[in-house]
């Protein structure tokens, strides 16, 4: 039995969850937002880089190299003479396309391997969950590089690596949720109801167990974007001469000494954009399953 | 204690299967690269000779399970093989390369402790308070920053406007090494911390509000004194498989960090074999930091078994 005192705790506890728990409308979400806010205003200046950007990110002009910002070249230019603000526009258009697409491919074949591996168990889970746990021993950053090396220079080795990698991920959390939506009552009634395993997977685990992966998805965009740059920084990644942050930051760190900004401010984009992408997360997060909200 | 270490020998033959998968995994690599291996590897100028040398070597002309045998009792014995840049044995440039960036891993994981534990205590003692703020928003940055920037705006700030720290090489005494180590282990620590930081706040505010932490309060327990004695270790437990679990990630990131700092390392000894194209290097390297991830993540059960008397991986059959 419950004292008094207990019982009022307990009451007040649940009043708080409740109220907590009351859904907001998406727009006076916060977080939510501040994403939207941050990678609308990035995704605009990557679309937009034709009309934004002052001159041509790859035209070199060897009469006016490594020149301090001014009112032409508003960041200066690099040891080609290019203006950085131009390339930093036009990076913003690479490195945000290879991030969001870089997660396609293993979100959808992460997603459908770990759902049937969580469905059906058996086995078939036995052994996928054996293959995820030795992928999970690589890196994630010395397997994207030694892959991109396998498959060769180029876009498509890059998301093709990035795939190889990160599916595991998405794989994990997706039969996790599986395993729990599985044993809840409207999966027992469609069963009972006569649907197929195929229907059911679709039809009624699917958009129940989906969001986790998509929350997942927000911040995995964050690391395929640092993988991205990373590669360029190393010189792996998108070929130059084509503006991309990472191969930027790794042009600007021979003049560290001369030029601060040309390192430091392809390096802040990635800051902002992952930020926002962040936020974008925790307010997904906040939308798509209230309950889990701390 | 050694009671309930009992469970290393089983949590050793449950690692078994994975270490294989990785060996099967770096040995499949090969055969992933486009075409005839050995022409892919030489370039398109190699003449047949060398090609057909270089076949030899790697054993491409045999059926693919026998090269996996090969492969296997071949790396049983030590031998990953001839670097085609050096050639010298694989095992020896890993080898070489191993105590850099082991040191800078250690080194790094103690800043990251000596910074995270007062961050994360200053930010559980008020949630929601200025300090717990200011403390989440550094979380929130300092995992959007790529690692390898984060070294060069620190090379921007402590070596060439401040000259208080060398910017590169390793030096030969332990001293040397401790202060040459810095600004690179100091980079890979700022990475560490922010999830280091937000599971110890998080546990700690759970602790701080338990019954026993009111207790040692009530008994007059407070500051530094509380946190030592009593919520520090239990509020550890949960860190430990955390930064156990995200080692992998690290020990990837602070490949790249070695490149920043052009630090002798197991990441220049990778990313100077990929523009050699030397492959046995390429696989020994992966090799290597992938099977170490396997024993770190045997090493993180053994010292949550110590700090946690609860934890017993032995009488249950559990992973």
């Amino acid at each position: 039995m419950m004292s008094p005192a207990e019982l009022l705790n307990a009451r007040l506890q649940q009043r708080r969850a409740l109220r907590s728990r009351s859904i907001k409308p998406w727009y006076r979400n916060g977080a939510l937002m501040a994403g939207i806010v941050i990678v609308g205003a990035l995704v605009l200046i990557a679309v937009l880089a034709p009309l934004l950007a002052p001159y041509d990110p790859i035209a070199q002009d060897l009469r006016n190299t490594l020149a301090s910002p001014s009112a032409e070249h508003w960041l200066g230019t690099d040891k080609f003479g290019r203006d950085i603000l131009s390339r930093l526009i036009w990076g913003a258009q690479v490195d945000l396309r290879v991030g969001f697409l870089a997660v396609l491919i293993p979100f959808v074949f992460g997603s459908v391997l770990g759902a049937i591996a969580g469905y059906f168990g058996g086995w078939l889970d036995t052994i996928l969950m054996r293959i995820v746990d030795v992928f999970f021993a690589f890196p994630f950053y010395v397997m994207v590089i030694v892959l991109v090396f396998i498959f060769g220079s180029g876009e498509a080795s890059i998301y093709l690596a990035i795939a190889a990698v990160s599916w595991v991920s998405y794989a994990k959390i997706v039969r996790g949720e599986v395993l729990v939506a599985k044993k809840q009552d409207y999966v027992t009634a469609a069963r009972l109801g006569g649907m197929s395993h195929g229907r059911i997977l679709v039809k009624h685990i699917g958009p129940n167990v989906l969001s986790q992966a998509i929350i997942y998805g927000m911040s995995d965009i964050v690391m395929d974007i640092m993988a991205i740059v990373t590669l360029g920084y190393l010189g792996l990644g998108i070929a130059p001469p084509t503006a991309e942050w990472g191969s930027m930051i790794n042009d600007g760190q021979e003049f560290i000494t001369t030029q601060w900004q040309q390192a430091t401010i392809p390096g802040l984009m990635v800051v902002v954009a992952s930020l926002g992408l962040s936020f974008l997360g925790d307010g997904l997060s906040d939308l798509l399953s209230p309950e889990r909200r701390k | 204690m050694i009671d309930r270490l009992k469970f290393i020998p089983a949590r050793l033959v449950q690692s078994l299967p994975v270490a294989l998968g990785v060996t099967l995994i770096v040995f499949l690599m090969a055969h992933l690269l486009p075409g005839n291996a050995a022409l892919a590897l030489l370039g398109e100028r190699a003449t047949d000779a060398s090609v057909a040398a270089l076949t030899e070597q790697l054993g491409l002309n045999r059926p693919i399970w026998e090269q996996y045998f090969i492969f296997l009792t071949r790396l049983l014995q030590g031998d990953l093989g001839q670097s085609l840049t050096y050639q010298l044995p694989v095992t020896d440039l890993v080898f070489q390369a191993i105590p850099v960036t082991m040191s800078v891993l250690g080194y790094a994981l103690t800043l990251a402790l000596l910074i995270s534990i007062p961050l994360a205590a200053l930010a559980a003692f008020r949630p929601g308070g200025a300090r717990d703020l200011g403390v989440r928003t550094y979380t929130l940055l300092g995992q959007g920053m790529p690692q390898f920037w984060v070294g060069i705006m620190l090379i921007l700030l402590l070596g060439v406007n401040l000259r208080i720290f060398p910017v590169g090489g390793y030096g030969t005494t332990m001293v040397d090494h401790l202060y040459f180590l810095f600004l690179p282990s100091l980079t890979l620590a700022i990475a560490m911390c922010p999830t280091i930081i937000r599971s110890l706040r998080s546990s700690m505010i759970d602790v701080l509000g338990s019954d026993y932490v009111g207790t040692a309060k009530s008994k007059g327990a407070y500051g530094v004194a509380l946190l030592r004695d009593h919520v520090l270790r239990n509020a550890a437990i949960p860190t430990v498989s955390v930064i156990g679990v995200n080692l992998g990630y690290l020990v990837g990131g602070s490949l790249v960090i070695e490149q920043v700092f052009a630090l002798p390392g197991l990441g220049s000894l990778m990313i100077n074999a990929i523009f050699a194209r030397d492959f046995p290097t390429i696989q020994g390297v992966t090799l290597f930091v992938a099977l170490f991830v396997v024993v770190v993540g045997i090493l993180t059960d053994v010292v949550y078994t110590m700090l946690d008397p609860r934890v017993d991986f032995a009488s249950k059959d559990q992973t």
